[in-house]
């Protein structure tokens, strides 16, 4: 295998079949650990972590902060609502002040597309994409792709179908890239104010049916729907979007009998998807969650330039 | 007064329809002379040969920041900038605070330019404070040496206001110029609304909060017979708006571009570098080629920078967070010989009359010809120069998507009323 030769992750676009691989075998490995009783792997120890969250995220945020625990690093967790942001701070101020401080790595969730690029231009150490406005959200495109190898054993040939607002969502951008270049077939879907208006670039299928979506697929991933979507009138009511495009069991019916369900979280129940499917049997969402920790962990690792193949797993007090 | 000849360059003057090699005689201040090659004259002769002589270039959308923003640039530096790219007369859009919407505003703007490097003009707004409201005293603007009327990118989006604006000024027989943009179509973009943009995710701005505002303040222009220029095109469809209208002739309209339309593509986004920020934003390639289109036919008349400075701490942000607007005054000409002359699009002569004689027919100005008689503003054009795009720039600020490029084509002497503004490098004052 090739040697992991980037610094940083800053989305799924540019990544090759053979380093995307790369990272879900070492992810494969750390998921094995956290199934045991000691959960820690110190491979990271003394290195120094910045996790910079200029947008509120509760999961991410927590599964970062367990992946570094787990790996030992060391950890300061800067948000925006203690941080000289709001006083008027600069990011590229901010930059040269994390810079100042000596710090190994940095994990940027920013509301604003290319953020995290920007800030890789301007510091030394790594930097973690985890969630830059709706361009991408790697480590999300890469947990979903770790569940579902996991769970079919392959990503090659399966048919993905992502329903919601495609338009503004990092996942949906990561995971189409995530997944076709894994050998996948990604259809979008959604209301056509939802969608992308040029979707040229995208190497997926795109429809406003959701039957014709849902028809054959392996993968329905439903995506959170967000109020102020609609109070920008870019659909009429929750109500009618829940009725067109909300994911129940009689539509899961359109899909492969074998059809698992993703989800990103957090779940708005009732809306983008019924109670009865989210704590259903096709439902892996949780999984997504515990699979989160082990990419996050890989990523770190990968990006640390530490060599897999030098993983030393053994359980560590 | 010393007098100059320009000895043995091409001269290219559409006013004239000179496109030949000749020798330029320049005595106190003025053009005095156009012979054939060689003839005797008194004075410092420089030899031109191999070059091309031109009336100088005129840039009618110019933001020189002062007052209000001198940090960014001021009437002196923008004015720096501009002979360094072959302009003798620029025109300053209205965005400043206080912005001219007195005649007081207006004459203590001039007497700031009085002593700047090159002519310096000013529009008036078309409202008081660029609100969009109440009209501006654009009579006593006149008087006061407006050259046009615009509210620059706060276009008057109340169709009434507009009108009652094209109406009033109808007798001044001043141009109304306007940035035209639909601003609910546009709200919150950051770039064109196009393949670049969606697989992004970066909020666009549609082609048609262009196309539209235009067609609607074309409408306006026929009903009430003012004169209306319309600034920076930048897409292929309101090229189409614009060459219907001037077939149908039922009103008076000119229109601009901007070299940055037809050098770069929204492709330039892809690094998130806030300099190929702007609005209207950089399009596609098709787009291009419209332009292009345009500039041949006539449909486009004029190239104006949109010269737009921002400081390095305004614009080293978040690509959503930056200010748009690029610096252009220094590269223009580099720029549209490249893009323009050395492909073939347009001749050197058809140049000129995009970058001077047309602009400035544009405001009225006196300038963009060579005429016997006319203050001596001539630009030394070196066909053949390359060069290579690099900070720092005579501008205050840094602000440009062409830094690192190569160009081909640069004005390496700038004349202003007979002075010696600019020579191959240094600024002489």
């Amino acid at each position: 295998m090739t040697k992991w030769t980037r610094k940083h992750l800053l989305g799924l676009a540019d990544l090759t079949r053979e380093e995307i691989s790369q990272i879900l075998d070492s992810a494969d490995q750390f998921v094995s650990v956290l199934d045991r009783p000691m959960r820690s792997v110190p491979t990271l120890r003394g290195w120094t972590v910045v996790n910079l969250f200029f947008e509120d995220s509760t999961r991410t945020r927590i599964s970062f902060e367990l992946a570094e625990k787990r790996l030992g690093a060391d950890i300061v967790n800067f948000s925006v609502s203690t941080s000289s942001v709001k006083k008027g701070e600069t990011l590229r101020d901010t930059a040269r002040n994390i810079e100042a401080m000596r710090v190994d790595a940095v994990v940027i969730r920013h509301r604003s597309v290319g953020a995290p690029h920007f800030l890789s231009r301007h510091i030394q150490g790594s930097v973690i994409n985890a969630g830059d406005g709706s361009h991408e959200h790697p480590t999300q495109g890469l947990l979903d792709l770790l569940t579902i190898r996991r769970h079919f054993g392959h990503i090659d040939g399966l048919r993905v179908a992502i329903v919601g607002d495609i338009r503004h969502s990092r996942v949906a951008r990561s995971d189409v890239w995530g997944f076709t270049t894994m050998g996948a077939e990604v259809v979008l879907c959604g209301p056509p104010t939802l969608l992308p208006k040029h979707t040229d670039n995208f190497p997926a299928k795109v429809t406003t049916r959701l039957e014709e979506a849902l028809e054959g697929a392996d993968v329905v991933y439903a995506l959170r729907i967000q109020r102020e979507r609609q109070a920008a009138g870019l659909f009429p009511s929750i109500r009618e979007y829940s009725a067109q495009y909300g994911i129940s069991s009689e539509r899961m019916e359109r899909a492969k009998p074998t059809a698992v369900l993703l989800h990103p979280g957090p779940i708005n129940r009732g809306w983008e998807l019924t109670d009865e499917v989210t704590d259903g049997p096709r439902s892996l969402i949780l999984q997504q969650v515990t699979h989160g920790v082990a990419i996050r962990m890989a990523v770190l690792y990968l990006t640390a330039g530490r060599d897999p193949a030098q993983l030393d797993l053994a359980p560590k007090p | 007064m010393e007098s100059l000849i320009l000895r043995g360059g091409h001269l290219l003057d559409p006013s004239q329809g000179i496109d030949e090699q000749v020798d330029v005689v320049i005595e106190n201040g003025k053009v005095t002379d156009i012979t054939p090659p060689g003839r005797k004259a008194r004075g410092r002769e420089v030899n031109v040969e191999g070059m091309f002589v031109a009336p100088g270039l005129v840039d009618i959308h110019v933001h020189l920041r002062e007052p209000g923003y001198e940090y960014k640039e001021t009437i002196e530096t923008g004015a720096n900038a501009a002979v360094a790219g072959g302009f003798t007369s620029i025109v300053a859009m209205p965005n400043t605070d206080p912005p001219p919407d007195t005649a007081a505003a207006v004459l203590g703007f001039a007497a700031r330019a009085r002593n700047a490097a090159c002519r310096v003009y000013t529009v008036g707004t078309i409202t008081q404070g660029r609100q969009g409201q109440e009209l501006s005293e654009m009579a006593d603007l006149v008087a006061a040496g407006v050259v046009g009327f615009s509210d620059d990118g706060a276009p008057v989006s109340n169709s009434r206001v507009l009108l009652n604006a094209m109406e009033y000024t109808r007798p001044l027989e001043k141009a109304i110029l306007s940035h035209c943009e639909v601003p609910e179509l546009s709200e919150g973009g950051q770039m064109h609304e196009g393949r670049v943009s969606s697989e992004l995710g970066i909020a666009g701005m549609p082609p048609i909060a262009e196309s539209l505002g235009i067609s609607r303040d074309i409408a306006l222009a026929g009903y009430s017979g003012a004169r209306l220029h319309i600034c920076h095109v930048s897409a292929a469809g309101s090229v189409d708006v614009i060459r219907s209208a001037k077939m149908a002739g039922n009103a008076r309209i000119t229109a601009e571009t901007a070299p940055h339309y037809l050098a770069l593509t929204d492709e330039a986004v892809r690094t998130f570098d806030s300099n190929a920020k702007m609005n209207p934003p950089l399009r596609t390639r098709q787009d291009q080629e419209a332009l292009k289109k345009a500039l041949q036919d006539g449909t486009i008349d004029v190239i104006a920078t949109d010269h737009a400075p921002h400081s390095h701490e305004e614009k080293q942000v978040e690509f959503d967070a930056a200010p748009f607007g690029i610096i252009g005054l220094e590269t223009s000409l580099g720029v549209c010989w490249t893009e323009l002359v050395k492909t073939g699009v347009l001749t050197p002569m058809q140049l000129i009359g995009k970058m001077s004689t047309n602009p400035a027919q544009v405001c009225g100005l006196p300038a963009g010809t060579l005429k016997p008689g006319v203050a001596a503003d001539v630009v030394v054009i070196d066909p053949d120069m390359r060069w290579v795009v690099a900070e720092p720039f005579r501008s205050r600020s840094q602000n440009s998507p062409f830094i690192g490029c190569e160009l081909q084509g640069r004005a390496i002497l700038t004349i202003v009323g007979g002075t010696v503004r600019y020579a191959a490098g240094t600024l002489v004052r």
